[in-house]
């Protein structure tokens, strides 16, 4: 039905000739904005509902004294749901730790949040298909829970700032009023409102990407450089994103575009981890409750297990 | 009584302070609005989303979206009732 309201539109509306490579582009690009808003929407508005079941509060109290292990899948889980941007990291992890969530546990949400939520998955899924977003939310999980668990295995605790330890929180959070259903509805249309403010010009630009570009540039541009045969490009690539700050939907362009240019699978999902994962900003951030050694091990962890990933799926798919 | 926003500095934390003052100011009350950016504090008021608002200690809206000019005022008023 999309596919008829868009070749309507393109040849009846506007008039334009069958068979050009300006039309098929144009036809492709109404097809897919129209396609992806749609998933976005709903999707976003969907989860905002569920989201709105567990605010961090809630979250904190489901963590808390919970068993390593256990601890990290739920908290990798919760990441997903829980509403996190990267300006509240910081009272987020003091709140976890003061409640008694341990440190690796914490960890394996702080990296799920950012990584793996409901925009990263719904762009994939329009623009690559369900079963790559499946993979991505995956790895992505299991990242989030094997970095956590290995840095609470170290026993890392001391490498958190002391004045974290001090802190007792009043609890007031409780004053929060109960919500209705009718509230929760309210919270997931402003919600739904507010993300696509920020993500449609990054989305159209990956849609532009893939209806224009297409078909410019050579094939297999970057499969000389960064294909499935070069050892080095999953490393390269994490190397490069580690340092980028941007969300999951501010990177969707690129990883289109290297995807379309011929990059494999594995390199491209490492790079997108990556970006989204790791940050100076989000490093400068951490730095008022890590001690710096605690953040080296942190992004140590993250870039190790990141390019593992890389290799696995370079290596299966 | 005593209105704080809370927050680390960022955008929405400058528009909630910004709806908070408009608010006290619409209903003609005698409070002062307080920016609070230190991370301890926040944390301390177990807020973990920013921004937070805070009225006579308690906490009354945390993290995104923001709430509307109304809510703001509603959530202001509900203290008041309170004395």
């Amino acid at each position: 039905m999309l596919k008829a309201f868009a070749d309507y539109l393109v040849y009846s509306v506007l008039g334009m000739a069958r068979g050009t490579r300006l039309s098929g582009a144009l036809e492709f690009f109404i097809y897919d904005t129209i396609k992806i808003f749609l998933l976005l929407s709903v999707i976003i508005f969907i989860i905002s509902i569920i989201r709105s079941y567990f605010p961090p509060e809630k979250t904190k109290r489901i963590l808390s004294n919970k068993r390593e292990f256990i601890g990290n899948i739920l908290a990798a889980l919760l990441g997903i749901v829980t509403p996190f941007c990267s300006c509240s990291a910081v009272p987020l992890f003091i709140g976890f730790v003061e409640a008694g969530v341990p440190l690796g546990v914490t960890f394996s949400f702080l990296i799920s949040s950012p990584m793996v939520n409901e925009v990263a998955v719904v762009l994939l899924w329009g623009l690559f298909g369900w079963k790559i977003a499946l993979i991505y939310m995956g790895t992505g999980l299991l990242v989030a829970i094997i970095a956590g668990m290995i840095i609470g295995k170290l026993k890392l605790e001391k490498w958190v700032e002391e004045y974290v330890y001090t802190i007792k929180a009043m609890g007031a959070a409780a004053d929060i009023a109960k919500q209705t259903f009718r509230d929760r509805l309210v919270y997931a249309r402003e919600n739904t409102t507010d993300i696509l403010k920020q993500v449609w010009a990054y989305v159209l630009v990956a849609i532009g990407i893939g209806g224009f570009i297409h078909g410019y540039v050579p094939e297999d541009f970057l499969v000389r450089y960064a294909g499935p045969q070069n050892p080095f490009a999953v490393p390269i690539a994490v190397a490069l994103g580690v340092p980028l700050y941007s969300n999951a939907a501010g990177v969707i362009p690129i990883v289109y575009a290297l995807m379309e240019k011929g990059m494999s699978m594995g390199t491209v999902l490492a790079f997108m981890m990556a970006v989204t994962a790791l940050s100076f900003p989000e490093m400068i951030i951490l730095r008022k409750v890590l001690k710096a050694r605690l953040l080296a091990v942190f992004v140590s962890i993250m870039t190790v297990t990141i390019i593992g990933v890389g290799y696995l799926f370079n290596a299966i798919l | 009584m005593e209105i704080k926003v809370l927050g680390p500095g960022c955008s929405n934390c400058f528009k909630l302070e910004e709806l908070a003052k408009t608010a006290v100011k619409d209903l003609g009350l005698e409070a002062t609005v307080v920016k609070i950016t230190d991370i301890g504090q926040i944390a301390t008021h177990g807020i973990m989303a920013t921004p937070g608002l805070v009225v006579n200690g308690k906490v009354k809206h945390s993290g995104k979206p923001l709430p509307s000019l109304d809510k703001v005022k509603e959530l202001i008023k509900s203290e008041l009732v309170n004395g």
